[in-house]
């Protein structure tokens, strides 16, 4: 069935069957393919993106349950102001290995300074334990937050 | 096509070819060479690198697949130092798989940077001499006296310059100098080479661009989804594929027959879709029965039962005996024995296995993940029966590699799926799919006897290993070398190898071998230490002191590895640390990928038994240069949680299959268990080495030599059991 969709601020629709997460609605028939897949339970977070700014499992969350909820994935993130600052720290720093978990990774650190600003230790390991980098990137995540953060390290 | 040139924006052979033949201004520098850069596998040896635009802006590139080793951003940066050009004006770009132009191309072993060093320079040098001598011909001038500036050849004398730019044209016709002629860089002079370079990706990285394997789209593509059997290369008895067909968006579903080897097509049923998602429902839908197979009865309990039997026959094929172990060991002043195990693991490569593949006009065009495209176009080739000249393979960014994808099991399922599929396919494992059907590290058991003396100073080593394999066929990277450490610095050293048969595919993880026996080697020297009342550090110390035979244990160099022994300990405060109640330090070195890595962990045990490793000291020496100092630490750092975070997990088979699926039952580190890490680099007048593996495998010993001096507690069996580190 058709669902119409607000996907980085563009009013879209996707010809899918309910059942289907978020995130295939971006890759296969929306062709986002920033957002990634990696485990399917929601243990990974490399399919991390926002949902009225609030970080959701896309792998997870079946297309039905979106609503008029506006999505931004990491295609997106540049257009907002706290995104785009993750995203020059990362640049900055370097973070990514492979890279394959970084879309996720942004993600869920956008969300997290946009509702705290200037995050702990404590709060940055809460906000990211859900996202695994299997090149084990954390020290340059953890210190590109504070970057962003304007908490320079 | 857009995505598929922003995948595979490669110098694919006929992508070169129209660059060369339209280059319109451009420079395409092709090289032969003949010195040691040459492939051992006799294949031609013409390259082709560099191209110069008349703007200036210079495409470099990158010969082997970027698996997150950061190999697309330091390889050109070889060349563009010898070229002499901006680093600022270079664009990178990922060879097609094309072992003609490029000789071998892979992912693996820590090699790029040793295999490369001097090759890639020389590369960039060449075309240096190349644009001098147009200009030296343009200006009637001898080439001698024309030096350059970064993408400008300059005579002094008359003032003239020249940029790179106007130069490329005449400069691709100048005829190649010899390699052997050409002077290379004073490191003294580098601008590139040392300088901390963001990887060439980044940008694309962090905006979400396609890059990876999965992120692969072509016009009309399919999905498809590819059941296996839990049992290794079992068949499929029977199935009913209606289910599969019926829901909506499956377009096929069929059986693949498969063979039995472990490595290529094995048997199963795949779904073809127009979503994945469609395909992987479909897949769900089928309830397939598999048939009886033989491994299907082994576990890894069996294992260890067959383990202890053959440690109690103690009949080992004998790999390695210097002097007399039992007779030194009779006549120390104290023996330690000790049995050591660790179990298998999964590579868990964050992108699933995926590949795409498209059957066109007789050709098979495959877009792969791969960190080995060539064995990969030859299985192809082979089990499609298919000309490989007429298997072309384009090599994607790779989220993760580890050693996975030095095999290509999915890049002959998705091609074999592609031609039955009629469309251009692209084929994505579940996370299931992955940790069920990976090359896993394999485990292991030693059991060792020492002896110390008086003075305790080692007296005798002996080591029964128990592994897998059959006849005198060792399962894959399972082999542990009579050369490995500390062979060849004692008198009296005895290796003994028994195998049991394997039904479970085992391949390279990250520093294969080197993974696991650091761990068993570095923490009996400990034990060792302990029992004769010797300081770890003065230990190895100790033992590095003495010389080993010429060419010994693969060239491990004594002096360079005491270096960076005393450097960690040094750093870490070693013996004048204060440290609280079951916290503590712990040493080991390993000398592995020609790299020499030392590393002191300081963890805290809690009451419970959790371990925290507070933090890592890292000293390595891989030479006297890091090429990429931000992509250096990134690998050193990265290795070192790697390898702690895989001593919390283990992979175990029950019934022939394996029992975890997903990261709920094989857990990967996360930020907040990673730890501080400090990394000091010993520069050392040797050629730069490789640093995608050696700082791994220390870091386990030095983490469960800590947890000893914190607890009083030896693991000698991983994964770490919490309950057998509690109080009490």
């Amino acid at each position: 069935m058709a669902y119409q969709l607000n996907v980085n601020g563009k009013a879209m629709t996707a010809d899918v069957e309910p059942d289907t997460p978020l995130l295939w609605v971006l890759r296969d028939t929306l062709g986002l393919v920033g957002t990634k897949f990696g485990c399917g339970i929601a243990q990974c977070g490399a399919c991390t993106v926002h949902a009225d700014g609030a970080p959701i499992r896309a792998c997870m969350t079946p297309i039905e349950a979106i609503g008029d909820a506006k999505i931004t994935t990491i295609e997106g993130a540049s257009a907002l102001e706290v995104g785009a600052r993750v995203q020059k720290a990362w640049s900055e720093l370097d973070v990514a290995q492979c890279g394959y978990c970084q879309p996720g990774q942004i993600m869920s650190a956008t969300a997290l300074l946009s509702q705290n600003p200037s995050p702990t230790d404590d709060d940055i390991d809460a906000a990211m334990a859900g996202n695994i980098c299997r090149c084990a990137t954390y020290v340059r995540i953890r210190a590109a937050i504070k970057r962003a953060a304007g908490q320079e390290a | 096509m857009g995505i598929v040139q922003n995948i595979t924006q490669g110098f694919s052979p006929s992508r070169r070819a129209v660059l060369a033949g339209g280059g319109a201004g451009g420079l395409i520098l092709a090289f032969s060479f003949a010195g040691k850069g040459a492939a051992a596998d006799g294949l031609a040896k013409l390259n082709a690198y560099v191209q110069i635009a008349p703007d200036g802006i210079v495409t470099i590139v990158s010969k082997n697949p970027e698996i997150g080793q950061g190999i697309k951003t330091s390889l050109p940066m070889l060349i563009a130092e010898e070229l002499d050009v901006d680093w600022a004006n270079v664009r990178t770009v990922q060879a097609g798989n094309d072992p003609v132009a490029y000789g071998r191309q892979f992912a693996g072993g820590s090699m790029a940077t040793p295999l490369h060093w001097d090759q890639l320079r020389q590369v960039g040098a060449a075309g240096r001499a190349m644009l001098i001598s147009a200009a030296a011909a343009d200006w009637g001038v001898d080439a001698a006296s024309l030096t350059t500036e970064p993408g400008i050849v300059v005579h002094a004398a008359s003032r003239r310059r020249a940029t790179y730019g106007s130069l490329a044209a005449k400069a691709a016709v100048q005829t190649a100098p010899e390699l052997s002629s050409l002077k290379l860089k004073d490191a003294a002079n580098y601008r590139i080479i040392g300088q901390p370079i963001p990887q060439v990706d980044t940008a694309a990285i962090v905006t979400g661009q396609p890059l990876f394997g999965i992120d692969m789209r072509l016009p009309g593509m399919l999905y498809a989804a590819y059941a296996k059997a839990p049992v290794f290369a079992a068949k499929v008895a029977s199935v009913d594929l209606s289910p599969a067909q019926a829901v909506k968006g499956v377009r096929k579903a069929f059986v693949v027959e498969g063979g039995t080897e472990l490595d290529g097509l094995l048997p199963g049923v795949a779904v073809v879709a127009d979503s994945w998602w469609a395909a992987n429902k479909g897949r769900q839908a089928l309830n397939i029965q598999w048939a009886e197979h033989p491994t299907s009865s082994q576990s890894t309990e069996g294992y260890a039962g067959q383990a202890r039997s053959l440690k109690a026959a103690k009949g080992g094929k004998t790999l390695r005996s210097d002097g007399d172990v039992e007779a030194a060991l009779s006549a120390s002043a104290k023996t330690v024995e000790a049995d050591y195990f660790y179990p298998f693991l999964s590579h868990a490569t964050l992108e699933p296995q995926n590949c795409t593949a498209h059957f066109h006009d007789g050709k098979m065009e495959i877009w792969a993940p791969t960190q080995l495209p060539e064995p990969g176009r030859q299985l192809v080739a082979k089990t499609l029966g298919i000309a490989p000249e007429n298997v072309i393979v384009h090599m994607t960014r790779s989220g993760g590699g580890f050693g996975r994808r030095l095999m290509n099991d999915y890049m002959v399922e998705a091609a074999w799926i592609a031609r039955e599929a009629g469309a251009p396919v692209k084929l994505v494992w579940t996370r299931e799919d992955d940790m069920r059907h990976d090359f896993y590290r394999p485990a292991g058991f030693h059991h060792f006897r020492g002896g110390v003396d008086a003075s305790g100073n080692i007296t005798a080593w002996a080591n029964h290993f128990v592994t897998f394999g059959e006849g005198e066929t060792t399962a894959r990277s399972a082999g542990m070398a009579p050369t490995e450490f500390p062979a060849q610095f004692l008198d009296n050293y005895k290796l003994d190898v028994s195998m049991m048969p394997l039904g479970v595919p085992t391949g390279p993880l990250r520093a294969p071998g080197s993974n696991a026996i650091a761990f068993v080697v570095q923490s009996f020297i400990d034990e060792l230490a302990h029992a004769g009342g010797v300081d770890p550090v003065e230990m190895r110390l100790r033992l590095l002191g003495k010389t080993a035979a010429a060419g010994g244990q693969g060239g491990l160099n004594a002096e360079r590895m005491a270096g960076v022994v005393r450097l960690a300990a040094e750093k870490a405060g070693w013996g004048k640390t204060k440290l609280g109640p079951r916290q503590g330090q712990g040493i080991a070195f390993h000398y592995s990928h020609l790299g020499y890595f030392a590393e002191v962990a300081q963890v805290a045990v809690a009451d419970d038994g959790t371990v925290k490793v507070e933090k890592v000291w890292v000293a390595a020496d891989v030479g006297r240069q890091i090429i990429n100092p931000l992509g250096a630490l990134n690998q050193i750092e990265g290795s070192v949680i790697d390898g702690i975070s895989e001593m919390f997990g283990e992979i175990t088979i029950k019934d022939g299959q394996v029992e975890q699926a997903n990261f709920d039952t094989f857990p990967l580190l996360r930020i907040q268990d990673a730890p501080v890490i400090e990394t000091h680099f010993l520069k050392s007048d040797n050629p730069p080495t490789g640093l995608g593996e050696p700082a791994l495998p220390p870091v386990v010993p030095a983490v469960t030599n800590a947890i000893f001096a914190a607890t009083g507690k030896r693991v000698r069996s991983l994964p770490l059991k919490a309950s057998e580190l509690a109080v009490g």
